[in-house]
């Protein structure tokens, strides 16, 4: 039994409309451990819901419902919007998809990562200061003095990540929920963020929660997947055991993307069964 | 060492020469329009000048007096000469120069002017971004009901039950005129702003009247800007709310409070800004029916009654002197846009 950071159970996102309810995502349960746990599934499967919700920041209208979402067994839906926030940042974070738009384009960089330690640390400025440069540092990131005083915009994308990176880690939580965190950016550079980050949760001893698209991505990078479809984890298997996944949603995604090592004239085109959204989630509790 | 000298001298005096430049092109054109409207009005000038039973000899004189034998380009230089020196001609009305005029009532304006779009920031704004945080809460209908009543009411009745209850009825505040009768010309002009002039002057009498007479009409004005400021900042404020960097922050932990004002705030202040000069420039250039109501001696009233009159120097000089307001406001709302923007840099 692995030492277990968070532990969801039954998790329901509900956006009320005007035709019903619309569910987000159903019943999901898992478990994290000190481990990288992906999350896989095309766009609207609820994937980033699932991550949005651990930190309760689904707004209203839409309605998160659990048995429960324990961080170290204390549950989150019981806490006060007050304790949230000092659950936010300290102790669960998270990396976006996007730098152009995760960043504050007014305030710099430096303001930005000071902020985010000085929330949960009473540091002073000074000490702030040089905590953010080491962050900075950390991420591989040079000339971290110039970059502090640097606005979003004069940054690449790359590098904006890795920023993002350093300000959502340098607060040390405990669990760090990315979310396509590689997906806006050229590929020449994903690899590099990715062992960036995944050298940080490593040496902190983190759990992460990696939420992507990218099944081959998730494969190489993850120790554990879920595989989302319509709100529901179909299937959950070891990262290393994924290109022998059972689940006909699984195989039909695997099979529609080139490779390298087995060419085809054609590639398969995903049949999707209506029957896949209406079986219950598969638990991902180990 | 003096070339990089040189160009850091000229990467300064560049925005600035550029600024300049623009400013005076936009006033040319400007000069241009009013130059020509003033020719093509069918009112002859000569005439209004000598009165209709002038004899011919008096109106040829005038007629060349005027540099009307001139060509047109001739003329427009000759009114661009005058105006570099100030001088709009004589009002017929008044039978003063132009610009003595304009500066006895826009002076008046000004004062209203300043102290409604203050009374609209500070209430608008607050009121906007409230509005937006609580989008379809019982805070946001109440905001709507009260722009929807500063748009739709019409100011010269609001004003006239305004004048009936707070003066009239409850005497809260002074009637008609910038300041009580006894107080006319106590204190000497300086500014022309009678609530600094009577600081100036260390006349507190004068000043609590002044401002007694000017709390109604400013703040119906201010209410106008309100309706606008407020409906502007909540939608400015929905569009930043929902951007992904209000999520970082309060993934950060950051309370609701420091998300809205530290975050969200910040950004739309660019925009706010475009918004409150315009409102600005706009109550600048006078409104007519408040100023005709309070009895308020400022620019709308000043042009509105020239133009009727036929008074055509004055109408012009009115015209040069609001273009001019909204070139300046222009100018300073570019500049503000760098200082709270860094990608305008």
């Amino acid at each position: 039994m692995m030492n277990n950071l968070l532990d969801v159970e039954n998790l329901w996102v509900k956006f009320p409309n005007r035709n019903g309810v619309f569910d987000a995502v159903r019943g999901v349960s898992f478990t994290l451990g000190r481990e990288r746990l992906g999350i896989v599934g095309e766009s609207g499967s609820g994937k980033s819901m699932t991550g949005r919700a651990i930190l309760r920041l689904i707004r209203k209208p839409g309605i998160v419902e659990a048995d429960h979402i324990k961080l170290d067994g204390v549950d989150l839906l019981g806490k006060t919007e007050k304790e949230m926030r000092a659950v936010r940042g300290q102790r669960i974070s998270m990396v976006m998809q996007d730098p152009k738009f995760s960043l504050n384009p007014v305030i710099t960089i430096g303001d930005q990562i000071i902020e985010a330690y000085r929330l949960h640390n009473s540091a002073s400025k000074a000490d702030a200061y040089r905590k953010s440069v080491e962050m900075l540092e950390a991420v591989s990131i040079n000339d971290p003095e110039r970059v502090m005083r640097a606005y979003p915009h004069e940054m690449s994308g790359g590098m904006g990540q890795r920023i993002m990176i350093a300000m959502m880690l340098i607060p040390n939580p405990e669990i760090l929920i990315a979310d396509e965190p590689t997906s806006a950016l050229d590929v020449s550079v994903q690899r590099q963020v990715l062992d960036i980050m995944d050298k940080l949760v490593k040496e902190r001893g983190m759990g992460l929660i990696f939420i992507s698209h990218d099944l081959n991505l998730v494969a190489d990078f993850c120790d554990r997947v879920l595989i989302m479809y319509a709100g529901r984890v179909v299937e959950v298997c070891d990262a290393k055991n994924l290109h022998e996944a059972k689940h006909p949603y699984t195989r039909g995604l695997l099979n529609s993307l080139p490779r390298l090592d087995e060419p085809s004239k054609r590639l398969e085109v995903l049949q999707r069964d209506p029957e896949w959204s209406k079986a219950p989630s598969v638990s991902g509790r180990v | 060492m003096r070339a990089p000298l040189l160009s850091r001298l000229w990467s300064i005096l560049k925005p600035v020469l550029s600024t300049l430049a623009s400013i005076a092109i936009t006033l040319l054109g400007l000069l241009f329009v009013t130059f020509i409207i003033g020719r093509i009005m069918p009112i002859d000038p000569v005439l209004s000048i000598v009165g209709e039973r002038a004899s011919k000899e008096t109106y040829d004189a005038v007629y060349l007096q005027m540099g009307l034998d001139k060509p047109l380009l001739m003329q427009f230089l000759y009114y661009l000469w005058d105006v570099i020196h100030l001088d709009f001609g004589t009002s017929l009305l008044t039978s003063r120069p132009v610009a003595d005029d304009i500066a006895r009532v826009f002076p008046a304006t000004l004062e209203l002017a300043t102290i409604g779009i203050i009374f609209g920031i500070v209430l608008g704004v607050p009121l906007g971004v409230l509005a937006a945080v609580n989008k379809g809460k019982w805070i946001d209908q109440i905001a709507r009901v009260i722009a929807l009543v500063g748009y739709s009411m019409p100011i010269f009745w609001l004003g006239l039950i305004g004048l009936l209850i707070f003066y009239g009825i409850l005497g809260w505040v002074g009637g008609p005129g910038r300041v009580g009768i006894f107080y006319v010309d106590v204190v000497p002009s300086v500014t022309g702003l009678i609530l600094v002039d009577a600081l100036l002057d260390g006349n507190w009498d004068v000043f609590k009247s002044a401002f007694s007479h000017i709390v109604l009409p400013a703040s119906l004005l201010g209410y106008y800007s309100l309706a606008y400021i407020s409906r502007m900042t909540r939608s400015f404020m929905l569009e930043q709310l929902s951007a992904e960097y209000v999520t970082t922050a309060r993934v950060k932990g950051m309370s609701e409070w420091d998300v809205v004002w530290k975050h969200a705030f910040k950004n739309i202040r660019v925009q706010l800004i475009t918004v409150i000069a315009l409102s600005y420039a706009g109550l600048l250039e006078g409104s007519v029916l408040t100023e005709i109501i309070f009895s308020w001696p400022g620019i709308g009233s000043y042009i509105t009654t020239a133009l009727l009159s036929a008074d055509m120097n004055a109408v012009m000089g009115g015209t040069v002197v609001v273009g001019l307001i909204f070139i300046l406001l222009n100018i300073f709302s570019d500049l503000l846009y760098k200082i709270f923007d860094p990608r305008a840099k």
